[in-house]
């Protein structure tokens, strides 16, 4: 069976989260869907159009949720799809977010953006297992109040974790109410979070600035190299090592990452068009 | 497996591709076309570019006849052996739509069973470079895998090396010891016009077998050795790969980098003619009704703005530093950390077809004198 085949998947329903992003609750024509862990994508293909990567932002028993923001020819395609339409699907690949490395230590979740995606399968994951975890605080920035994702999970987020957001502009919405957030770079937020920099796993996914900064932050508050994660994003073909895009010095990102750990790739952020 | 050595008549040379059809190889190897030997299909051992040569220098290439009506006295020309194996345009699937529904329909397996004729030395390594990427990794690309295990390889050992050749450096050649199915020594005197045989393979011994060999002697083997020392001793390029892989990535930011990039064209050349180099893209092209898409890969290069593109922004790799950077860093270094060894073996077609003539083993010494410079 060709590696490049990709398994027609079917579009169960359409969640519009801002202006321009959607979460398809998609789930395959026939069979059961695949296993995957928080962290991972999927290649993801409308009829006609590339495959892009995707990762998963929530993992239900038979479906998957994949949050797609519309940037280019392929996510316009894929946004565009409403239920009942077909799509293909090939995954799951690349590393997860490190779960397991974490359970018995303080949390931190930092997200960018659209870098909440990806995050969100391991809030799930601390909302059925909150006991496994010490303290666990979420640090989320976005551009504007408009962009802020999944705000109809936030409420059950903030009753067992802490939830701190800022944004980088404070456009008020006609219909909104004031914005009670900070505004400013996630970096300020750092140090209002509380926890134990020796017994802390640290999450970052977002735009590559936002993870290098926060991770440079988070280091020198006393977390390991280590114990920071980062999930690196890189032009794909293939996902499965064959194509050579997805290439960052000597890591293939979509084989060794996209989840890595900050030791192995620090030296690499801070070189121009590596 | 038997490591037995024949000696074939240089007169009797068309039984060797009389036995590889019979066997339902489809042959394919060097021959002369357009002032440059290329591999296109062959019949007969005729087809073959007999007494001729080629002069390779940096960003030079040309053929000269030179009557000795040897067989294999030039090294390698633009393609490689990747051009059968995995072709520059391959099917990968087709969607067909019918109302909401999709199907995805895989591309039929390949068909073809070559055997290549002349593979040299660094080709056989590029082989199993090509090998380890393609077939050795979780997943694996099923058509070269398939065209791969068929194919029928008949190795030469070189008897002259080109002045861009620097198989010795990169430790794959010029002998090829291992990784043949048959491998031709050329042996030519005033007496007599043979080839020594040696069997590398069950499938090499049964076309061996075919032509009914006499076995070779002492002397014979002892004088195929000779050949292929001489060659070593004859190389056109050397590279000093000791402790490379790290200090190549230590000088990522080396201005050298800004320098080469004045010259180089960004034209991808030398991804083209590279026999390691694997990288591909996906093309799409549906109907107009909009119910059929197909899906090729085609080759690519990282030369190619494209292929570091990321939304709303310039690529990844914008500048010609940056991506002559990456493919020399890759061939020499972190190739090694991707997949346990070498991308590159020292062919030296990348030199010869650069149209400005940049020399890797000359860039990665300025780039090694600058790291010890500074050290
Ligand atoms: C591991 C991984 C996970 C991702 N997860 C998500 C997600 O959950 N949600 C989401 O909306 N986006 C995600 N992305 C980014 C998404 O893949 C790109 O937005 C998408 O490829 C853009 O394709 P396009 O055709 O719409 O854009 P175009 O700009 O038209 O694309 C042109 C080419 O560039 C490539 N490309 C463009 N932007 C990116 C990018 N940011 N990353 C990689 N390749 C790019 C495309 O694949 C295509 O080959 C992820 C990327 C990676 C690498
Ligand atoms: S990098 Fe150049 S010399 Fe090395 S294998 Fe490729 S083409 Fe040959
Ligand atoms: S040098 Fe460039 S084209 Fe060749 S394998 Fe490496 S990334 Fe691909
Ligand atoms: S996306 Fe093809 S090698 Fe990583």
């Amino acid at each position: 069976m060709s590696v490049y085949l990709p398994r027609p998947f079917v579009v169960d329903a359409v969640e519009r989260e801002t202006a321009d992003t959607v979460t398809l609750v998609i789930r395959p024509q026939s069979g059961l869907a695949p296993a995957m862990k928080a962290g991972q994508f999927a290649m993801l293909s409308a009829f006609g159009t590339g495959e892009v990567p995707i990762s998963v932002s929530r993992i239900a028993r038979d479906r998957l949720h994949h949050t797609i923001r519309h940037v280019g020819e392929a996510t316009r395609a894929l946004t565009a799809l409403k239920t009942g339409d077909s799509l293909g699907f090939r995954g799951p690949f690349g590393t997860a977010w490190p779960l397991a490395a974490a359970v018995g230590k303080d949390l931190l979740v930092l997200a960018g953006g659209l870098g909440l995606a990806p995050l969100r399968p391991v809030l799930d994951y601390v909302m059925n297992h909150r006991d496994r975890f010490a303290r666990v605080s979420v640090l989320y920035g976005t551009r504007e109040v408009s962009q802020v994702l999944f705000g109809r999970d936030h409420k059950a987020w903030r009753s067992l974790m802490s939830l701190r957001m800022t944004v980088d502009h404070d456009v008020r919405q006609p219909d909104c109410a004031p914005w009670s957030g900070q505004v400013g770079v996630i970096t300020k937020l750092i140090p209002k979070a509380t926890y134990d920099a020796q017994n802390t796993v640290a999450m970052v996914c977002g735009p590559e600035i936002m993870m290098r900064f926060s991770a440079r932050d988070l280091e020198a508050s006393g977390i390991e190299r280590a114990n920071i994660h980062v999930s690196l994003e890189r032009n794909m073909k293939c996902a499965v090592g064959l194509c050579g895009h997805c290439q960052l010095s000597n890591f293939l990102v979509c084989r060794d990452g996209a989840v890595l750990s900050y030791d192995r790739v620090a030296p690499l952020l801070t070189v121009r068009e590596l | 497996m038997s490591n037995r050595r024949h000696i074939l008549n240089a007169d009797a040379f068309d039984q060797l591709f009389d036995a590889l059809r019979d066997a339902g190889y489809t042959t394919v190897g060097p021959t002369l076309h357009d002032g440059a030997i290329v591999y296109d299909a062959l019949t007969c051992a005729a087809d073959l570019p007999v007494g001729w040569i080629d002069v390779q220098e940096a960003g030079r290439y040309a053929v000269q006849d030179t009557g000795s009506g040897r067989y294999f006295d030039y090294t390698v020309g633009p393609h490689t052996w990747k051009r059968f194996l995995r072709p520059p345009r391959e099917p990968l699937f087709e969607a067909i739509r019918s109302g909401a529904g999709v199907a995805f329909h895989a591309a039929a397996a390949p068909e073809e069973t070559y055997a290549l004729m002349g593979v040299r030395a660094c080709d056989l390594a590029a082989l199993g470079v090509l090998d380890a990427v393609l077939t050795g990794q979780t997943y694996v690309d099923t058509r070269y895998a398939t065209r791969r295990s068929r194919a029928f390889v008949v190795a030469v050992q070189c008897a002259r090396a080109g002045n861009t050749c620097f198989c010795v450096s990169m430790n794959t050649g010029p002998r090829a010891s291992a990784g043949f199915d048959l491998a031709l020594t050329e042996l030519k005197d005033a007496g007599r016009h043979v080839f020594v045989v040696e069997v590398g393979s069950p499938r090499g011994a049964t076309i061996a077998a075919a032509l009914g060999l006499r076995d070779s002697t002492e002397e014979d083997w002892a004088a195929a050795r000779a050949v292929s020392a001489a060659t070593a001793a004859n190389m056109g390029r050397q590279l000093d790969t000791t402790g490379l892989v790290s200090l190549l990535q230590q000088e990522a930011e080396n201005p050298l980098w800004n320098d080469i990039a004045q010259r180089c064209l960004a034209c991808a050349n030398c991804t083209m003619v590279c026999p390691t180099c694997f990288c591909t893209t996906v093309e799409i092209d549906s109907d107009l009704e909009q119910t059929r898409a197909s899906h090729t890969q085609v080759s690519d290069s990282c030369f190619h703005a494209s292929f570091t593109q990321m939304h709303g922004g310039p690529p990844v790799r914008d500048t010609t530093s940056a991506r002559y950077r990456q493919w020399l860093t890759h061939k020499l270094s972190t190739w090694h950390d991707q997949f346990g060894h070498s991308g590159c073996v020292g062919c030296g077609r990348c030199v010869t077809w650069c149209p400005v003539g940049i020399d890797l083993t000359a860039e990665a010494a300025r780039l090694r004198a600058s790291h010890e410079e500074r050290a």
